[in-house]
C-alpha cells in the first residue's frame, strides 16, 4: 500500500474543486503552547501580501500556559479574508483548525454548518477528551455528531514526526513543528505561496539552521500532504480585494500607536519619552517603542503605573513629547497624576488599552468600559480631551491626533483603544511624511508680560497657555498643583480666582472643538429612520451590520465618534436627522449617557459585556427590531 | 588695536535664588533654615540658574520649591522622585533636587524613594525628617519612634520606624548623608558634596517641627548632649566623639565597639577610620540608630555615610541611543511608516 502514495498527488489534483469565495474566515484553535498566534499571524501575512483584505482577531488566556489541554488554556487566531471591503474578524467560521479535544469544544459552536473542520487525532486521545470535560467514552470524532461538518481527521503529531526523523531535534522541538504542517496544509488549500512564511523562518531562526530546516521541511510536508493525499475535496479561492489602489502593510493597533506617537514626535519635532509599566493588552506599545532607540526615542519601564505617568509629567515638563500608555487597572492608578497634568496645564497623551474590568477582570479580553472614567475619572473639575481609535489602522491616526491635540492646546489627552482592535490587525494604506498634518509647536523664550514679567499662565485666543522649557534663561519659575492665580500662576486660594480658573480650563477644552473635524454619516444620509451611533472598536461591526441592512433595503445610517471630549461641533444638529438613535457599546451603556444627558435625544442602546466584541448578526438583530 | 572686554562681575547671591513668594512655614521651623542653606550654597556650586529644577510632593517640606527662584514644580503627594526621574531622563542637563519629607518619600512615595536609589540618576534627594506629619496636623509618620503619642496613636505607636540611611542603603543607594537644620555650616557642606557627587545623593535633613513634634533632634544639636550624642563623619579619619572627643569606636570583627580614648592605650590609628566607599562599614554606621551593639548604644553618625559613584542611569541610556544611532542610523520617517513588508495595489 505505501508504494501507491507517491501516486496521489494526480489523483488528488484531478479531485479537488476550487471554490471561489468573496470571503472566507479561518479560526485556527489550539493549546496555548501550540503556536496558534504565530500560525495565524504568518497565514494573515501572506494573505495581506497576496491582495485579500483582512480583519484578524487574536484571542488568548491571560494565564501564558495555563493547565495544557483544557478548555482555560485554548488559544485562538482568527481571520476573515476577503476579495471584498472585509471590516471584522467574522461571526462564525467556514474553516476551523482544531489542534486538541478543547479547542474543537470550545470553537464548534461558531463553525459554519458544512464548514471544514481540521483536527488533530492526536489530540483527541483518551487524556485530552477527558481534560476536555467530554464524558467518557465520548469522542466526538467518532460519535457522528460532526457529521454537519467536513472533518479530516489527521495525525498532525505523527505525520510531523515522521516527517522529522533523522532532524537530529528533540521530542519538544518536533512536537512544537506541528503548527508548520498545519500552515502548509492551510497554505495548500488558500493556493498560497509559502515565501513569506518561508522567509519568516529563515530570519527567525538566521542562528539556528537546523531549527530553520525543519520549520521548513514540515511547512512544505503541510503543503505535500494536501496535495498528495485524496482526502481533501475542497480548496478555497479569495480572489484579491479591490481596495484602493495604493502600498499597503499590515497593521496591528497597538502597533499603530506606537508608530503614531513616533510621527507626531518626527513632524512636531519634539523628542518622544514614554513613561510606561507592563500591562495586558498595552504593553506591545512600550514594546516597539523601544526599538526605536537609533530616532532618539526614550522609553522607561517605570517601577510602577503612577511613575509611569509622574516620568512622563517630567519629560513633557521639559519639553518632550510625553506619552504613558496602560490598561484599565493602570489607568485608575495614574488618575491622580493626571489631575496634577490637568493643573499644570502640560501636553501629556495618554493611552488606556481596555481590556474587561472592574479589576483584574478579564486582563487579555476586550470592552470598552472605561469611557465615563475618561470622560469623568478626575478628582475636581478637570475635563480632557477624550479620543477612541475605530480599528486596528485607525490607532495611527488617532494617536498621531492625540498628540497634536496635547501640545497644541497644552493639555493632557486621553487615547482610548481596546484589546480588541489592539492586537487585531488589518490591511493599512499607509500615509507618508508630506501626508501628515503639521503638529505647531512653540515655546516661550522670553518674558510675555508687560516690563519683561512673566506670566506662565496668560493664554493666547485658544486659551492655551504656553510652553516653557526649564534651562531658559530668565523666565525661572515655579508651577504646582495648587490652585493658580489666573496668569501669574502664583498660588492663590481666592474663590473667585478658583472658580475662575476651573471655567476658564474647562472652556479651553470645550474650544478644541473648532480644531477637530465634524461628525460625518458614513454612507452620506443626513436623514433616516435608524441611525446608529457607535465609538471605538465598534466600527468595523457596526458597519458591516448596517451595509447587510441597507442591501435589505432598510432606511439606516451610521455616524462613528474619533473624538468624544469634545463632541464635533455638529453632532447635536446631526442627530435631529434621525427617527431613532441606537447606540452599541460593550459596556452597559456609556455613551449612551453622554449622548442623552448632552443632546436630550432619545437614543436606546445595545450593550455587551462579554470580553468579545459584536458580531454581525447581534448588532442586524437588534436594528432589524429597531426598524420594525 | 586690541581690546580687552571684561567679564561682569554677575556671580550670583544667596537672595538671587529667594522667590518673591511670601514663605508660610511656622515661625522657628527647622525648615527655613534648609532653604537658608540651600540658597547660601547655590551660587558657589557654578551651575547657571536656569538649569536648577526643584521637584517636591506634599507635605511642609514640599513647599520648598516656591520659594526658590529656579524652575520646579510642587507636585502630588510622594511622586515627586517619579517627576524627577523623567524631567533628569528627558533632559540629562538639567540640574535637579527632589525635596521631600519623611511621609512623602517614605509612607506614600516609598516605591519611588527605593527605585529612584537603585536607578541613580543624577539627583540630589532631600528628606526633611521631622518624624511627624505636620501638614495634616500631627499624626505619627514612618520615621516616628515606637510608642509616639500622636491624633492617631493615642495611645503610643506601635510602629517600628524606618531608618532612613539603611533604607537607601538597603535600596542601593550610592550616596547616603545625613545632616540638620540646627548645624548651618555641617548641612552647607553636606548639600556641597551631595551635588558634587555624580548619582542619586540621598540627603536626610533632621528638622524640627515646632508645632507638633518639637525638639525632637534637639540631642544632636544642643551644646549640653551633642557631643555624646552625636558623631561627625569625615572620610579617612577616625571616629571620634564626646565632650572632650574621649571616646573612640572600633570594629572588632563585624561588632563596633566604644573605647574610651583617656582609658586605653588605643591609639587613634587603631580606631575604625571612615571610609566613605566601604559599603559594609556603612551598613553598620547607618545602624547606629536603634541597634545596640553588645548592649551598647551608638551616637546618632551625621556627614556623608556612603558614597561611592557608579554609572548613571540618563547616561547610560544616552549612550545606548548613540551606540545604536551609530549602528543602525536614524530611520526616516517614511521608512517608519511602511514597515518592510509591503504590496501595492
Amino acid at each position: 500500500m505505501d508504494t501507491l502514495e507517491s501516486n496521489a498527488p494526480l489523483k488528488a489534483r484531478a479531485k479537488a474543486t476550487v471554490q471561489e469565495s468573496e470571503s472566507i474566515v479561518v479560526r485556527f484553535s489550539g493549546d496555548s503552547g501550540d503556536g496558534m498566534q504565530l500560525t495565524g499571524m504568518q497565514f494573515t501575512d501572506t494573505a495581506a501580501f497576496l491582495g485579500n483584505d483582512l480583519s484578524t482577531f487574536p484571542d488568548f488566556p491571560a494565564e501564558i500556559r495555563a493547565p495544557i489541554g483544557t478548555v482555560a488554556g485554548v488559544s485562538g487566531f482568527q481571520v476573515h479574508l476577503g476579495s471584498k471591503e472585509i471590516f471584522t474578524p467574522g461571526d462564525t467560521y467556514d474553516v476551523l483548525v482544531a489542534m486538541n479535544a478543547a479547542a474543537l469544544k470550545v470553537d464548534l459552536s461558531r463553525l459554519k454548518k458544512g464548514g471544514v473542520l481540521i483536527t488533530n487525532i492526536a489530540g483527541f486521545d483518551r487524556k485530552n477528551l477527558g481534560l476536555a470535560q467530554y464524558p467518557e467514552g465520548v469522542n466526538p470524532l467518532e460519535d457522528h455528531s460532526l457529521d454537519n461538518f467536513i472533518v479530516h481527521k489527521i495525525d498532525l503529531t505523527k505525520l510531523t514526526k515522521e516527517c522529522l526523523t533523522g532532524s537530529g531535534l528533540g521530542t519538544k522541538e518536533v512536537e512544537r513543528s506541528k503548527n508548520m504542517f498545519v500552515l502548509g496544509l492551510l497554505f495548500w488549500m488558500f493556493d498560497k505561496s509559502m515565501d513569506s512564511t518561508i522567509k519568516f523562518i529563515e530570519e527567525k531562526f538566521a542562528k539556528k539552521q537546523d531549527l530553520a530546516n525543519a520549520n521548513i521541511k514540515t511547512l512544505k510536508a503541510g503543503w505535500d500532504y494536501g496535495e498528495n493525499t485524496e482526502i481533501f475535496n475542497t480548496r478555497f479561492n479569495v480572489n484579491p480585494a479591490k481596495l484602493p489602489k495604493g502600498v499597503y502593510r499590515n497593521i496591528t493597533g497597538n502597533h499603530a500607536t506606537a508608530i503614531g506617537l513616533v510621527a507626531a514626535s518626527e513632524k512636531s519635532g519634539l523628542p518622544l519619552f514614554l513613561g510606561s509599566y507592563p500591562i495586558t493588552p498595552a504593553s506591545d506599545i512600550l514594546h516597539e517603542l523601544s526599538k526605536y532607540k537609533a530616532n532618539g526615542v526614550k522609553t522607561f519601564q517605570a517601577e510602577d503605573e503612577i511613575a509611569g505617568v509622574c516620568s512622563a509629567i517630567g519629560a513633557s515638563y521639559t519639553g518632550s513629547l510625553a506619552i504613558t500608555t496602560t490598561s484599565g487597572p493602570g489607568m485608575a492608578l495614574k488618575t491622580e497624576a493626571v489631575g496634577l497634568a490637568t493643573i499644570l496645564e502640560i501636553p501629556l497623551v495618554i493611552v488606556n488599552v481596555q481590556r474587561g474590568g472592574p479589576s483584574t477582570g478579564l486582563p487579555t479580553k476586550t470592552e470598552q468600559a472605561d469611557l465615563l472614567m475618561a470622560m469623568h475619572g478626575r478628582h475636581g473639575e478637570g475635563p480632557l480631551p477624550v479620543l477612541a481609535a475605530a480599528s486596528p489602522s485607525d490607532c495611527f491616526n488617532m494617536a498621531y491626533e492625540a498628540c497634536r491635540i496635547a501640545v497644541e492646546h497644552m493639555t493632557p489627552v486621553i487615547l482610548l483603544t481596546d484589546g480588541y482592535i489592539a492586537n487585531g490587525s488589518e490591511p493599512w494604506r499607509f500615509p507618508t511624511e508630506d501626508e501628515l498634518k503639521a503638529i505647531n509647536v512653540k515655546f516661550l523664550t522670553e518674558a510675555n508680560g508687560v516690563e519683561g514679567v512673566l506670566l506662565p499662565y496668560k493664554r493666547d485666543e485658544k486659551l492655551v497657555r504656553p510652553w516653557i522649557k526649564p534651562g531658559t534663561k530668565g523666565l525661572e519659575h515655579r508651577i504646582g498643583g495648587l490652585e493658580k492665580q489666573n496668569e501669574t500662576g502664583n498660588v492663590s486660594y481666592d474663590p473667585l480666582n478658583h472658580e475662575k480658573m476651573i471655567h476658564l480650563r474647562a472652556e479651553k477644552i470645550e474650544r478644541i472643538a473648532d480644531f477637530i473635524p465634524l461628525a460625518k454619516p458614513e454612507f452620506g444620509k443626513n436623514k433616516a429612520k435608524l441611525l446608529v451611533l457607535g465609538w471605538g472598536s465598534t466600527y468595523g461591526s457596526i458597519k458591516t451590520a448596517v451595509l447587510e441592512c441597507m442591501e435589505e433595503g432598510m432606511d439606516i445610517e451610521q455616524v462613528h465618534l474619533y473624538y468624544i471630549n469634545p463632541f464635533p461641533k455638529n453632532l447635536g444638529e446631526l442627530l435631529k436627522g434621525y427617527d431613532n438613535v441606537v447606540i452599541p457599546e460593550m459596556n452597559c451603556g456609556q455613551l449612551l449617557q453622554l449622548i442623552r444627558a448632552k443632546y436630550l435625544v432619545p437614543a436606546v442602546g445595545l450593550s455587551k459585556v462579554q470580553g468579545l466584541p459584536f458580531t454581525t448578526a447581534e448588532l442586524k438583530s437588534k436594528f432589524v427590531e429597531l426598524l420594525k | 588695536m586690541d581690546t580687552t572686554t571684561i567679564e561682569p562681575n554677575n556671580k550670583l547671591v544667596a537672595k538671587d535664588f529667594a522667590s518673591n513668594q511670601e514663605v508660610k512655614w511656622c515661625p522657628g521651623c527647622g525648615d527655613y533654615s534648609i532653604l537658608k542653606q540651600v540658597q547660601t550654597v547655590f551660587p558657589d556650586l557654578g551651575i547657571p540658574k536656569e538649569k536648577f529644577v526643584f521637584i517636591s510632593g506634599i507635605g511642609c517640606s514640599s513647599r520648598f520649591t516656591y520659594y526658590m527662584d529656579t524652575y520646579g514644580i510642587h507636585s502630588i503627594h510622594g511622586r515627586a522622585a517619579a517627576i524627577a526621574s523623567g524631567v533628569k531622563l528627558a533632559n540629562p542637563d538639567l540640574d535637579v533636587w527632589v525635596i521631600s519629607g519623611d511621609g512623602d518619600a517614605l509612607s506614600i512615595g516609598g516605591n519611588h524613594f527605593i527605585h529612584a536609589m537603585r536607578k541613580n540618576f543624577n539627583l540630589n534627594y532631600l528628606v526633611f525628617n521631622n518624624q511627624i506629619y505636620g501638614l495634616t496636623k500631627g499624626q505619627y509618620s514612618p520615621t516616628s519612634e515606637k510608642g509616639k503619642i500622636t491624633k492617631t496613636t493615642p495611645f503610643g505607636s506601635i510602629e517600628e520606624p524606618f531608618n532612613p540611611t539603611e533604607l537607601a542603603l538597603g535600596a542601593k543607594a550610592s550616596f547616603v548623608a545625613r545632616s540638620m537644620d540646627r548645624d548651618p555650616k555641617h548641612l552647607q557642606a553636606v548639600l556641597k558634596r551631595a551635588h558634587a557627587f555624580k548619582g542619586t545623593s540621598f540627603v536626610e535633613v533632621y528638622t524640627n517641627c515646632t508645632v507638633f513634634n518639637d525638639e525632637a533632634f534637639f540631642a544632636y544639636s544642643d551644646k549640653e548632649t551633642k557631643k555624646d550624642s552625636a558623631i561627625f563623619l569625615e572620610h579617612g579619619k577616625p571616629l571620634i566623639f564626646g565632650h572632650n572627643d574621649e571616646k573612640g569606636i572600633v570594629l572588632e570583627g563585624h561588632i563596633p565597639r566604644i573605647v574610651n580614648l583617656k582609658e586605653t592605650t588605643i591609639s587613634p590609628d587603631s580606631l575604625w577610620i571612615h571610609d566613605e566607599k566601604d559599603k559594609t562599614k556603612a551598613n553598620l554606621i547607618s545602624r547606629f540608630f536603634d541597634t545596640e551593639f553588645n548592649g551598647e548604644h551608638f551616637p546618632r553618625p551625621f556627614g556623608v555615610i556612603y558614597a561611592d559613584e557608579r554609572p548613571l542611569y540618563e547616561e547610560q541610556v544616552t549612550e545606548s541611543i548613540k551606540q545604536v544611532a551609530a549602528k543602525k542610523g536614524k530611520v526616516s520617517l517614511n521608512d517608519i511608516l511602511s514597515g518592510d513588508k509591503t504590496w501595492t495595489i
